[in-house]
């Protein structure tokens, strides 16, 4: 237990994440269950109250964007970076274990405000956030929000960009400077390419929202007119603040997802990644574009032709490098040994699930049809294929890919494949009538809809689907546990693989690397033309290696910030200075202990 | 920030070979200074975004006093002058001549901050509170967030300076006074940003 609290580990911290990571998708599907079965019948449903549905879609998409699929790609960073560069751990350990700590205390935080109704006199248990996932001003002022629940929100998100923040500066300098002799960056697995180009977006996007919050901050809690029309402000101020951060955000969830497809298509079809070297130009241009078309989440409100179109067109123009990655993937494919394993299976499901919802987003690209989709059900359909069919397929496509690296043990590949069908037939069950309901009108988040407006069975449709999806995810989650009562062992390279990650046991020893290997190729347990494999590392190291021991400082130094926030939540100043001193103590501890690498 | 100042200790990390032959801890304080840039340039455009749009006064022209914040100005950019010299002479070895400048950077700082403090109460007195309109708000918000950056660099130097006293500050770690300075010029660049378009652009 205790070496669990102070690990500095890289593997520890990846499973740390993933198991936390993975409870907390739990949480938001299970609202999202709710959601659907109030949904299913039409005039009033199962009887949820607005307020109760409110809270259930805000804290769905903010658990589901912060608390599932950000740390689940955080999961595959911190355990398969450092392995797939050749490296014994990230730059900075402790920062490592800091950015863990502090996203499970700002998740925990989050969801607190369900049970925290009574300590702030409300007449109900539940306070969760209730202004959407982009809490849009003015909705999100004190005059229209005078409870708690914006506050959790806008606070909890500030611990969460500190968590990435701390890792986006980890492992750009672990990706750019501790890469084995001979691994230049065009060597670099492209999973570990999309990591660099993620966490360049992640330390670029999250001071503006972070911007955002603190603005939101001053308007609540001291009164400021930053969003307030009467004192001048402009709500439409943080649409653009929060849409800045917000469209790389996209990206940030996405591009993750990218590499790991990138990395199990060539796995699985013996063949190298067709146009390696474009895939990875194609990432970095969809980050600088990704920057550059905003306000197309913006068009109905109003910013004139000329805006309208410039953003409608840089957003069709990200339509290039995307689709230059499609037929990547696809000539990766083309003419390749296929083994149709779940993990190829759910890799090739991304790639149909994620080219619809590119089209239905070229769709909104256009402003005069997107005014036609703004806040209907289209782009819930939208927002699903690319979140859902795009970085969950995805993710799940590095679940069963790494799962025997991560802990020694293989998946079923029976209860796999029944999984990933259930998964297909149940997300286009739920998310394809969605476009229907939408373009005949039926808004988002709505707690219920007329049966008079026909969209009854589409609902229906959708409702059986997301249960679909529960079921598919419990074979899942049976799956994951199986593998603890009825282990099989994995090989060092079950799959074949061409990376370094493959080169050493599953799971790896704590120093990862016997002797640190010199690469010679982008593939280099393959068969190249030029290059043979990689000769095998040896057994036991050599030589003694040095590793790091564990600190309590990154732990306690998180735990100062959770406290901040409950100050400022009861606006109790002592509280908050409190909080305060266990960070400036936990930073001075951390700074002037000794910690050799 | 805190984690800013974290990594920038983190013991060691540069004592390995690395892929880019720059210091770890120097490679991620330029990525964290990336990141503050985005900071403060959201600040910045929301200050220029909602200039002239304040319903009721004091307005910028009737209370900021360019005389005054040019002396500051000049101040903080002398404390950058100090911080180079502290940095030469910690490389060098000369730790006596080390500790003066640190000691002067931070002395500097504190004149700048003790400035800031004096203009903020002025204003208050004068009627402009944070409250009181969008010059306010954007006012307040945008010179404090420096402020308070200025103050962490503060506390950073004199933790440096205590440390140099005690004797535990010397060539080997000369490169956690380089950070320190790159910290300390971006904080002083920025005020010379927000300078230009705070005060000497009304």
């Amino acid at each position: 237990m205790k070496t669990w609290l102070t690990t500095t580990d890289h593997k520890r911290i990846g499973l740390l994440y993933f198991w936390t990571a993975f409870g907390f998708f739990l949480i938001g599907g299970l609202e999202a269950l709710i959601i659907r079965a109030q949904l299913a019948r039409p005039d009033g449903g199962l009887g949820v109250s607005a307020e109760t549905f409110n809270q259930l879609f805000t804290m769905h998409g903010t658990t589901m964007v912060f608390l599932a699929l950000m740390p689940l790609s955080a999961a595959f960073f911190n355990f398969m970076i450092p392995l797939q560069i050749g490296a014994r751990d990230v730059a900075f350990p402790r920062l490592n274990a800091f950015s863990y700590w502090v996203f499970l205390l700002g998740g925990l935080f989050l969801n607190a405000s369900f049970i925290a109704g009574p300590l702030f006199g409300a007449d109900r248990l539940s306070v969760a956030p209730d202004a959407g996932w982009f809490g849009y001003e003015n909705l999100t002022s004190r005059q229209f929000s005078p409870g708690p629940n914006v506050d959790f929100w806008l606070l909890g998100l500030q611990i969460l960009g500190i968590a990435s923040l701390a890792a986006g500066f980890n492992f750009i300098v672990t990706i750019l400077n501790m890469r084995a002799p001979g691994m230049r960056m065009l060597r670099l697995p492209p999973f570990t390419w999309m990591t660099l180009i993620t966490q360049f977006l992640v330390i670029t996007a999250f001071p503006v929202i972070t911007v955002a919050l603190v603005l939101l901050m001053f308007d609540r809690f001291f009164g400021t007119h930053f969003f307030v029309p009467q004192g001048g402000g402009d709500p439409i101020l943080w649409q653009h603040l929060f849409w800045m951060f917000g469209h790389p955000e996209v990206y940030i969830l996405i591009l993750p997802a990218m590499g790991i497809v990138s990395e199990v298509l060539p796995t699985f079809s013996k063949k190298p990644l067709f146009g390696y070297t474009v895939v990875v130009y194609s990432g970095v241009v969809i980050a600088f574009l990704g920057w550059s078309v905003w306000s197309h989440h913006m068009f109905s409100s109003g910013l004139g032709p000329i805006a309208d179109s410039v953003f409608a067109g840089t957003t069709m123009l990200i339509a290039i490098p995307t689709g230059v990655k499609i037929f990547n993937w696809i000539g990766t494919l083309w003419g390749g040994q296929i083994r149709f394993t779940t993990s190829l299976l759910f890799a090739v499901g991304f790639i149909a699930m994620f080219i619809i919802g590119g089209l239905s987003g070229v769709s909104h690209a256009s402003a005069p049809s997107d005014l036609q989709q703004t806040d209907t059900y289209y782009v819930v359909a939208h927002i699903h294929y690319v979140l859902f069919g795009g970085t969950i397929l995805g993710l799940f496509a590095g679940m069963y890919y790494w799962w025997p690296k991560m802990t020694g043990r293989l998946l079923s590949e029976s209860l796999g494949k029944v999984h990933f069908w259930l998964t297909m037939i149940g997300m286009n069950l739920a998310f394809f009538p969605m476009h229907f309901s939408g373009l005949l009108g039926m808004p988002r988040r709505i707690y219920t809809y007329s049966s008079e407006l026909g969209v009854t069975g589409f609902n229906q449709a959708s409702t059986i689907g997301a249960f679909l999806i529960g079921l598919a995810t419990l074979v899942f989650v049976w799956n994951l546990l199986r593998t603890r009562w009825q282990p099989i062992s994995a090989p060092h390279n079950p799959w074949g693989g061409a990376t370094l990650e493959w080169a050493i046991p599953s799971p790896p020893p704590v120093y990862n690397f016997t002797v640190i290997p010199t690469v010679e190729s982008r593939m280099p347990l393959w068969q190249t033309e030029r290059h043979a494999p990689m000769r095998p590392l040896p057994e036991r190291p050599p030589a003694p290696i040095h590793v790091p021991g564990g600190s309590w400082w990154p732990l306690i130094t998180a735990t100062g910030l959770p406290v901040m926030a409950i100050g400022a939540l009861s606006h109790v100043i002592p509280v908050v200075l409190a909080g305060a001193a266990v960070v400036i103590v936990g930073i001075y501890r951390w700074a002037y202990e000794p910690f050799e690498m | 920030m805190t984690h800013g100042s974290a990594h920038a200790h983190e013991a060691g990390a540069g004592a390995h070979r690395t892929s880019m032959g720059l210091d770890s801890r120097k490679m991620a304080f330029w990525a964290f200074i990336g990141s503050e840039c985005l900071l403060f340039g959201s600040l910045i455009s929301t200050y220029l975004v909602y200039k002239g749009r304040s319903l009721t006064g004091p307005f910028p022209h009737e209370i900021l006093n360019i005389p005054f914040t040019s002396f500051s100005t000049f101040d903080l950019l002398m404390s950058s002058l100090a911080m180079v010299l502290a940095l030469a002479a910690v490389q060098r070895g000369d730790m006596k001549q080390g500790k003066l400048w640190l000691l002067v950077t931070a002395l500097l700082g504190l004149v700048f901050l003790a400035g800031q403090f004096w203009e903020f109460s002025h204003f208050v007195r004068e009627g402009l509170g944070l409250t009181t309109n969008l010059f306010g708000s954007t006012f307040y918000v945008l010179t404090g967030t420096h402020g308070a950056h200025v103050t962490v660099g503060v506390i950073w130097l004199l933790t440096l300076w205590v440390q140099a006293l005690r004797g535990k500050l010397g060539p080997a770690n000369a490169m956690t006074v380089e950070i320190t300075g790159l910290y300390w010029h971006f904080v002083d660049v920025v005020w010379i940003v927000i300078f230009t378009v705070v005060y000497l652009i009304q």
